[in-house]
This record gives structure tokens, C-alpha cells and sequence, in this order.
């Protein structure tokens, strides 16, 4: 009874992930009290300690959003009950940076899951190399956040000096064409701009987890499948796919908690200007940048408000990973 | 699409000798792909090691003169910042995280996959949900606690954060690798009259090694890239390599080669982890998920 | 496992009732416990990472820490970057650093706050510092309301206009010592393309108070705009400011550098010395890169002030000044260092083993009169002299302003507006919206402001 999305052919131990956890207790056989603390004691220390670590601060943040309170004019502090609550509902640029999250966050994963896919698909089958050629591909998810941000603005963007338009004076200039269009990437097309980057690190996890899904498609089904004449496309989509749904349900899952909270891409190439705020980045200018302490506060609970009530439908979905276990246990 | 699967076998020769082409052209495509792909990776470590001039003409310059400057000033041979504080600051965040991660992640663990809790799995929701809430949130706080108890500017003070930033992720991870370690084994040990912690060090732990190793790893990368607490919460004294890698873009001059350099060498902890434990690296990913 | 549906994952516990930290808000008032490492010989320093400075930074150990016995640890970013923290430190006192490098803009506000320890008695009793010789409108910028001189400049710096003589000489164009907008917009026309790949004009156009915003202030100055009445109304709607910014989002989109969104100082700084534009706008410290040597633009660059319309002169007023935080506890170290970063002496040092375009300039009467600097900076040393002794803080307009401050209002939230408004203009210069549009969303947040400041 793991909450392993799927047991692999390959390893016999544990295969059917047999649950070991006692048949639930039948109400009525209520065990010693000292026993069930026994039972709980190992839990407690990492509960204690995260509860302490993240959910105290966001007291602290409400208490917080009720003051008037920017750091810049320290004896204007006072209390002001809800009105940065009023604030932060008729501020524009908190509604845009919920749409921009949003998008981002979208397009971002849904591109990077169909590339992983085609990457791992092409992975799947044995050539010359391939393990080298896999290491090339995950490289991107390796480099810190911060410098790979970095590398796409300087090295890759910039309009004077960057590769994309060098290379592609170069690639003119072989044809005889002088001064050939340099576009200037992130003013041109910003949010596709930290998109790019931001796919580019993702793709190689989402490849990664889609290669362990297809490499642990039963060879004997797909065998007889080939032998039932069924083609190549029949075999993707009524075989590999439905096999990997989980897999992409579970990129798509951890790869959208990641990318939503994403600060470092959008603080690094563009600032959080030209419309690529997303709530990340606008809290922390309200905070660090304005210096709006209860107004950044009271943003910032209006945020965890809306992300418990994304979350409790996002964890439906992880729910749903443990449906096959359902009728396993 | 169709051509991706596997070439079937119709049995005679013509098809089979197509089949071969098809590996082949499709090995080439996977081997182009994966250049195009780490492209920029590549095009970073060669401007690392071009002068600021060569790095910054257009066209790119791939042919100009090798140089080690951007190395240089990186571990300020001319008088700049040395990187090795920052560094050494990551490697002790990371590192110290990571162990007091698993310290509690274990235990945890146990009680939602062996010995289960009633509810585990609101438990283990809850510890997921956290990683949902928006970080940014939280930081005025953590700031303003920071500030009040001295603890500004101090590496254990980060090492408090990333553990809380990695323990539901390592939580699930164990939990799932845990699930697999067979009862029999446990049984036997407490039988003996095994106190807990024994049969997590002697038993478990040992089952549950690779699973152990994959965790790690996965605290240990998110750990070294974290940006924005490191912004925040450090200064002089504690300041991370991210942190560091950022005072090398200025608004004033040529910094590409500096930039390329510094993102290298801080990037290759990580990038050395990966490449040898790619296995650990999908199962951490995927929270244990696939294994 | 039983189904979902059975399934509550109870995310409502998990705001789980805290204790109200009221510790925390308590921290706030109280001057914050110094994190500061290092004994009383050693100072934390947070500077911007202009070359200056780095270059300072390499010069410290081997003579400020030689000479004192005072080891220096510096944190250097990025100037946004810097702000931020600076504020930060300062505004909660929490005392990580004894020295950052401020500006003319913060010092009024925090020093009004009681963030910053007043420097008089300090230089005073430093006869070597010299404070006679630090100039004057630097110095005035520096002092707070009170009277108490609160940072030391380490270089100063105003606006002018840098062309290429050679291009300008080739295609028989004259540039007047003292040009209008209106004659550098002519210019601008007639020099584009005067050589492959060659922009008539490089204008900032990068987000940001400290970017876009400045030169765009100058020339809404000078053409009749202001920010803020007297009274604190804002005033981006009126004719004379959209105006200013009309001529300046025309001109950098038909004549200005490509990717002008995006282009801030070093971008700029990038195109003039590769030869990618004949003109450029900006702080008279560019000058000092441009001449450098293996610059290949040295020696083909000339300097005229800041082009104007309707008021005298337009060059803005900036410096980068050495504040000393109120916690700190290392006073007499800490100003030790400012009085070396600052001194007469230290420029010398920068001329003898550096290069003499390289000196931290701008601050002091006596590099006018250093034969030394003279000989290398010839070319725009007196330009920037009569720039920054030309620039008036208080009434850069041509109407009374409700506070100083020439390519900014002096008033906290201004990097805030500045930054957000920037954002609306650097997406007027990339085309996506128009003038009036962008006008119309930033007199909207200046107006906020300025109820808040009546």
C-alpha cells in the first residue's frame, strides 16, 4: 500500500506493493491511550517542527495586514483594520498577477509535459550513446535556478550581444544579408520570454519521470499487442498512453507547485516589468521594494486563502494517484 | 509520433533493413535534439572561459582565444569578494539541512507507512499542502523574527528554513520507500526487544538506503539553488553561493565571462550529483513515486 | 486505502490557531540586536557593484586595512538590488552593516527617520578630509532638513550629451555647445545610419525609477512638466509632461538603439563603445569609460550639456555617498573608512594605479585643479564641473516643487512609483500601448501618492 504511482516489472520485491499497515481498526476496539501515542510519537517531531516553521509566520502575516504599516515612515504605524484588505481588492496589478501566475504557470507545464514526452519517447529505444545523450538533456535542470535565469537574460537575450541574435547575424551574413532584423526578445514578448527559460529547466524533469513510466510499460502486453496487429499509433494510444497517465498527472502535479511559486525567472529577467508580475514576485515588491509591510501582509493572506482553496482541488487530483492502490488494498 | 515506437516485425528482410534505417535516423535525431537542447549549457561554459570582450561581440566569437580571467576573478585573484565563504555557507546549509531533514523525515515516515497513524493520509496531505502556500508570504515575519533574535545574517537560521522547505517532500519520498520494506523483518526485530530508533538505524534504514540516497540528493539541489530566503535573510557573514552568483551582474561594463564562470563553478555540485545518480534523481523528483 | 470520496483532506486545520507574535510586531520599534561579525577592527560594508566600487573593494586590503588595522567586509549587488537591501537594513535597524553606499535622494528621508548618524563633528575634527573641498550642491544634497551634514560623496555625477566628433565632422554636422531637444532630435535624424549598424541616439528606456526614469525627468523638466505641483497634486496629465515623454518615446523609437525597452546605463554605455549609436544622453560618469583606455571610441567623443527648451540647464544631480547606520556600533572605524573612500588621497591612488579617467570624480574642487587628472580627463573634466555646479535640487523646473529633487521626487514611495510608472513608459517605448494610455495608468498611482503626502 505505498503511494508509488506504479510497481515497475522489474523489481519482484515488493512488486504489488502488499500493504503492510494493520486492517483499519473496527470502531468499538478502542486501543490504550498510551498505545496510540506510541503509535503517533515518531510523527510528531516533523509535524511539530513544520507547524512551528510554516504556519506560525502566517499568524504573524494576519496580524500584520491589519496595520497601516510602511517601514519608510515608522511613526505613522497604526491600526487599520480592514483597509488594506480594500486595497489589495481594487489594486489592478494583484488581479493581473493572478492572471499572469496563472498563465505562466500553464503554459510552462503544458509545454514542458508535451516536450518531455516527445523527448522521453525518443529516449525510450536504444541507440548509440543514449546515456550520454540523457545526461546532455537534463543538464538545463541542473544549473541553479538563478544563474540559468541569468544566462537566458545576458547571455542568450540581450538585443546587442546575446547568442539568439548573434547567431542569427551569422546565419544572415552567409546569405550577404547586412543588419539583418535583431529583435529584442524580452521587451518584443517578456512573459514568453521567462516562459522559455522556464520550460527549458522543467522539460528534463518532466522527461525524466516520463521516461520511468515507459520503461515500465509491460514488454509482454505491448508484445502481444504487436502480435494482434495493432500499429504504432493504435499502440501509443491505447497502450503507452493510458499507461502514463499517472506519470504525466504526477509531472504536471509537482511541476505546477514548483513553477507557481516560481520568484527567481521573473525577478531575473525582467523584473516583474512588461506585465510578467506574477504573485511571488508582486508580494515580495510590495514588501521588500514599497515597503508596504500590512498591505504586502494582507496580500499575502489573500493569497493563501485562494492557494487552500486551489490546493484542496489540486490534492483531489494526488488523491486520484492512489486509486489504483484503492482496489490493491 | 507513430514512427516512435517500435519498429514492428513483419518478418521479412525489406522490414527489417527499414526498421534499422529508422534506429538510425531516429539515434541521430535523439543525439541532435540533445545538443540543441543543452546548447545554451554549452555556448555558458565556453563564453566561461573567452575575455569580457570576446564574450560580448556580434556574431558570437565561438573561436576566440581561450582564458582562464573569468575563473580568475571569480576567485578574486584581483582583489574581488572570495567565493569560498558563500560556497562553503551553501554546502553547510545544504548539508546540515538535508541530515536534520532525514533525522525527522524517518521517523515520520514510519508512522505513516509501517506503523500507520490513524488519518495518515490527511497527515501526509497536510505536510504537501505546505509546499502549495506561497513562500513570499511568510517572509515578513520570518524577517522581523530574524531580526529580533539576532538571528540575521546566520547560516543555522537558513538551515531552519530549508529543512522546513524539504521535509514534506522528503516525507513522502520515505514514506513511499518505507511502504516497501517487508513487515517480516520489523517484526522480527521487535520481537527481540528492538527499541524504535534501533529498528529505524539497524533495520530500515539499511532496506531503505537507496531510497535514503535519492532523498538526500533532492534536499541537497533544492537546498544549494534557493534564492529568495538567502536574499532576504543574509548579509555579510552568511551569504549563499545564488546570492553571490548575483553581484556579478552589474549595470556598468562587461561581466559575461565573470557571470558564465561564476554560474559554472556554482552550479557543479549539483550538476556532478546529478549526472552520477540519475536513477536517484527520478525517483527523489517524483516524490518515490516511481522507483 | 479507502476511496477519495471518503477521503477529507482536512486543509481547513491548517490554519491552525498560533499564538498571536505580537513579539514580532513589538521588534519593530526597538533598535534590532547588530547581527555584525567580526571584532571592533573589522566594518560590514553594502555597496552597489558599479566599477568604482568594485574597484575600491580590491584597493581596501592593501591599503585602507594596511594603514588601520581595520579589516573591511564588503556585500556588493546590483544597484536594485542594493536599494532594496539598504532600505531594509536601515528602515528595521537591524544593524548588519555600518556603512552603505546611499544617495541624494535617501539621505533627506532617512535621515528624518533617524536612520543615519550625523557625520559634522566627525569631519570636523578630520582636518585631512578637507570638507571645504567637497562641492557645494553635493554637500547641500547631503544635508537633511536639520542642518546635519548625513553622508560623504563618493562621486558625483550629473547629466550631459556625448556625441562621436568624428561621425558628426564626417556627415558635416555642427552640435551647439549648449543644444536644444528640438536640435538633438534634428541631429538625431541626420546621424542615423551615418555608419553601418550606427543609431542616431542611445536613450534609456529600462524599467526602473533609477533607469528610464531619470533622463525622462530631465526632459520633462525642462520642457515645463512636473510631477507634483506644489501642493502635492499630481500632474502627469497635463500638456507639458506628455509632451516631454511623447518626444522622448518618438525619438528613441525612430532614432534610438534597438531593444530601447530593455536598455538601461550599460546597455547604452555598450552601444556607444562599439560604435552602435552617434549620441547618447546620459551621466557625465559614462565619460570616464568612454575615455578609459582600450575604450575604442577614446578620444572621438564630445561633451555638451544636457540639451534643454525652456529652462537654463537640465543636467540632473546624483551622487554615491558613504551613510553610516545609527546601530552601527563601529562609529570611529566606520568613519575612518568613509574619510579614506572619500579622501583626496584615495583619488590618487585610483589615478597612479589604475588610470586617471578611472577616479572616483565628481566631489571634490581640488580634482578640477589636479594637473594629473587634468591631462587625461581634459576632454570632459570642465563639462562636468559646470554640470554639477549648474544643477539646483531645488528648483529644477519652471515652477515651485513641493520637494527637492531633480530626476526624482524626494519622497520615499517614489521608487515605488517611479518603478511602476517606468513600467508603463518602457511598454510605451516597446509599442504595446501609447503615450496617453501609459500617462493615463501612472497619473492614477501618482495620485495616490500624493494624497497621502498633503
Amino acid at each position: 500500500m505505498s503511494a508509488s504511482v506504479s510497481t515497475p516489472e522489474r523489481s519482484p520485491a515488493g512488486a504489488s506493493g502488499a500493504s503492510s499497515a494493520p486492517a483499519p481498526r473496527k470502531p468499538g476496539r478502542v486501543p490504550g491511550r498510551a498505545r496510540v501515542w506510541a503509535i503517533r510519537a515518531p510523527l510528531l517531531p516533523a509535524l511539530v517542527f513544520l507547524i512551528a516553521v510554516t504556519q506560525l509566520p502566517f499568524v504573524a502575516t494576519v496580524v500584520i495586514s491589519f496595520f497601516d504599516w510602511n517601514s519608510l515612515s515608522p511613526d505613522k504605524r497604526a491600526f487599520s483594520a480592514f483597509s488594506n484588505y480594500g486595497e489589495v481588492f481594487s489594486d489592478p496589478s494583484l488581479r493581473d498577477s493572478v492572471f499572469t501566475t496563472v498563465l505562466l504557470t500553464a503554459s510552462v507545464v503544458i509545454v514542458s509535459v508535451v516536450l518531455g514526452l516527445l523527448l522521453a519517447l525518443l529516449l525510450d529505444r536504444k541507440f548509440i550513446g543514449r546515456g550520454f545523450v540523457r545526461t546532455l538533456l537534463i543538464t538545463p535542470f541542473l544549473l541553479v535556478p538563478v544563474s540559468a535565469a541569468l544566462m537566458w537574460k545576458h547571455v542568450l537575450y540581450n538585443p546587442e550581444y546575446g547568442l539568439l541574435n548573434g547567431a542569427w547575424a551569422w546565419f544572415a551574413g552567409l546569405f550577404g544579408v547586412d543588419n539583418p532584423g535583431q529583435p529584442d526578445w524580452i521587451s518584443d514578448m517578456p512573459l514568453a520570454a521567462v516562459a522559455t527559460a522556464l520550460v527549458w529547466q522543467w522539460t528534463p524533469f518532466m522527461m525524466l519521470i516520463l521516461l520511468a513510466g515507459l520503461q515500465s510499460r509491460s514488454a509482454e502486453q505491448m508484445e502481444a499487442a504487436r502480435l494482434d496487429g495493432a500499429n504504432a499509433w493504435q499502440m501509443f494510444c491505447y497502450l503507452t498512453l493510458p499507461h502514463l497517465r499517472r506519470y504525466l498527472e504526477l509531472g504536471v502535479l509537482l511541476g505546477s507547485i514548483y513553477i507557481v511559486q516560481n520568484f527567481d525567472a521573473v525577478f531575473t529577467i525582467t523584473a516583474g516589468g512588461l506585465g510578467t508580475a506574477n504573485l511571488p514576485y508582486t508580494i515580495y515588491q510590495t514588501f521588500y521594494q514599497a515597503h508596504e509591510y500590512g498591505l504586502a501582509s494582507a496580500a499575502g493572506v489573500v493569497v493563501v486563502i485562494g492557494t487552500i482553496v486551489v490546493a484542496t482541488f489540486a490534492l483531489r487530483v494526488v488523491s486520484s494517484l492512489f486509486s489504483e492502490e484503492a482496489g490493491r488494498a | 509520433m507513430s514512427t516512435l515506437t517500435a519498429p514492428n516485425t513483419r518478418g521479412h528482410a525489406g522490414a527489417a533493413r527499414t526498421g534499422r534505417r529508422r534506429s538510425t535516423v531516429l539515434g541521430l535525431l535523439a543525439w541532435a535534439v540533445g545538443i540543441v537542447f543543452c546548447a545554451p549549457a554549452l555556448w555558458m561554459l565556453l563564453t566561461s572561459f573567452h575575455s569580457e570582450a570576446d564574450a560580448a561581440t556580434n556574431p558570437p566569437s565561438p573561436g576566440a582565444p581561450l582564458t582562464l580571467d573569468g575563473y580568475r576573478v571569480f576567485f578574486g585573484a584581483d582583489g574581488g569578494a572570495s567565493p569560498w565563504p558563500p560556497l562553503i555557507n551553501s554546502l553547510t546549509a545544504s548539508v546540515f539541512s538535508t541530515l536534520i531533514v532525514l533525522v525527522l523525515a524517518l521517523p515520520a515516515a514510519y508512522a505513516l507507512s509501517i506503523k500507520r497513524v490513524e488519518k495518515w493520509t490527511d497527515v501526509m496531505f497536510f505536510f504537501l499542502s505546505t509546499k502549495m502556500l506561497p513562500v513570499v508570504a511568510g517572509l515578513l515575519p520570518v524577517y522581523l523574527f530574524a531580526k529580533n533574535t539576532g538571528m540575521l545574517d546566520n547560516i543555522w537560521f537558513l538551515v531552519i528554513l530549508y529543512t522546513s522547505m524539504n521535509l514534506p517532500i522528503a516525507v513522502w519520498m520515505m514514506q513511499s520507500f518505507l511502504a516497501d520494506v517487508p513487515v517480516s523483518i520489523i517484526e522480527a526485530a521487535q520481537v527481540d526487544g528492538a527499541r524504535l530508533p534501533t529498528v529505524l538505524a539497524r533495520v530500515v534504514a539499511p532496506v531503505a538506503a537507496p531510497g535514503i540516497a535519492a532523498t538526500s540528493l533532492i534536499c541537497f539541489i533544492f537546498s544549494w539553488n534557493e534564492l529568495l530566503f538567502a536574499r532576504v535573510l543574509t548579509g555579510v557573514a552568511a551569504q549563499t553561493a545564488p546570492v553571490f552568483l548575483t553581484s556579478f551582474v552589474t549595470s556598468q561594463g562587461l561581466f559575461l565571462a565573470q557571470l558564465c564562470a561564476a554560474s559554472v563553478v556554482v552550479s557543479l555540485p549539483v550538476l556532478a550529483a546529478g549526472f552520477a545518480a540519475q536513477d536517484k534523481l527520478v525517483q527523489g523528483l517524483s516524490l518515490g513515486a516511481v522507483k | 486505502m479507502p476511496h477519495l470520496q471518503e477521503r477529507r483532506s482536512r486543509l481547513s486545520v491548517r490554519l491552525g490557531t498560533g499564538a498571536a507574535l505580537t513579539a514580532l510586531l513589538a521588534g519593530c520599534s526597538g533598535a534590532g540586536g547588530g547581527a555584525s561579525s567580526g571584532g571592533n577592527d573589522s566594518i560590514n560594508v553594502l555597496m552597489v557593484n558599479n566599477p568604482q566600487m568594485v574597484e575600491l573593494q580590491k584597493l581596501t586590503a592593501d591599503n585602507f586595512t594596511k594603514e588601520t588595522g581595520i579589516k573591511v567586509n564588503f556585500t556588493v549587488l546590483p544597484e536594485n538590488d542594493v536599494r532594496d537591501k539598504i532600505t531594509q537594513d536601515f528602515s528595521n535597524q537591524a544593524g548588519q552593516y555600518d556603512v552603505a553606499t546611499i544617495s541624494n535622494f535617501e539621505v533627506p528621508f532617512y535621515a528624518k527617520n533617524g536612520w543615519l548618524h550625523p557625520l559634522d563633528e566627525y569631519s570636523a575634527k578630520d582636518k585631512a578630509f578637507d570638507q571645504g573641498d567637497i562641492l557645494k550642491p553635493l554637500q547641500e544634497s547631503l544635508t537633511a532638513e536639520d542642518g546635519k551634514l548625513y553622508a560623504e560623496p563618493f562621486y558625483g555625477e550629473s547629466s550631459f550629451l556625448m556625441y562621436r566628433k568624428d561621425v558628426f565632422a564626417e556627415k558635416n554636422l555642427k552640435m551647439p555647445a549648449k543644444p536644444t531637444w528640438q536640435q538633438v532630435a534634428d541631429l538625431a535624424a541626420k546621424a542615423d545610419g551615418a555608419k553601418s549598424g550606427m543609431k542616431g541616439i542611445c536613450l534609456r528606456g529600462l524599467p526602473g525609477w533609477g533607469e528610464v526614469i531619470a533622463p525622462l525627468t530631465t526632459v520633462v523638466n525642462t520642457m515645463g512638466g512636473t510631477w507634483f505641483d506644489k501642493d502635492w497634486n499630481a500632474r502627469l496629465d497635463s500638456p507639458e509632461f506628455k509632451k516631454a515623454v511623447q518626444f522622448y518615446v518618438d525619438l528613441v523609437r525612430k532614432h534610438g538603439e534597438p531593444g530601447a525597452p530593455q536598455a538601461g546605463y550599460a546597455e547604452c554605455l555598450n552601444s556607444m563603445t562599439q560604435g552602435k549609436t552617434a549620441m547618447w544622453y546620459d551621466a557625465t560618469a559614462g565619460a570616464g569609460s568612454l575615455e578609459a583606455a582600450g575604450s575604442p571610441v577614446k578620444g572621438k567623443v564630445g561633451y555638451v550639456a544636457a540639451p534643454v527648451e525652456k529652462t537654463d540647464s537640465s543636467g540632473w544631480l546624483y551622487t554615491w555617498a558613504w551613510g553610516m547606520q545609527k546601530s552601527s556600533e563601529k562609529t570611529d572605524s566606520a568613519w575612518k573608512f568613509i574619510s579614506w573612500a572619500s579622501g583626496k588621497e584615495y583619488e590618487n591612488l585610483v589615478g597612479k594605479t589604475i588610470g586617471w579617467p578611472n577616479v572616483p570624480a565628481g566631489k571634490r574642487a581640488s580634482t578640477y585643479s589636479n594637473p594629473d587628472y587634468l591631462k587625461d580627463a581634459s576632454a570632459f573634466a570642465s563639462v562636468t564641473q559646470q554640470a554639477i555646479a549648474g544643477a539646483n535640487p531645488r528648483d529644477p523646473g519652471t515652477q515651485p516643487r513641493p520637494t527637492v529633487g531633480i530626476q526624482f521626487v524626494d519622497i520615499p514611495e517614489f521608487t515605488d512609483l517611479g518603478t511602476k510608472v517606468s513600467q508603463e513608459i518602457s511598454s510605451a517605448i516597446a509599442g504595446r500601448q501609447s503615450v496617453s494610455d501609459a500617462l493615463k495608468a501612472s497619473q492614477a498611482l501618482a495620485e495616490k501618492v500624493g494624497k497621502e503626502q498633503k
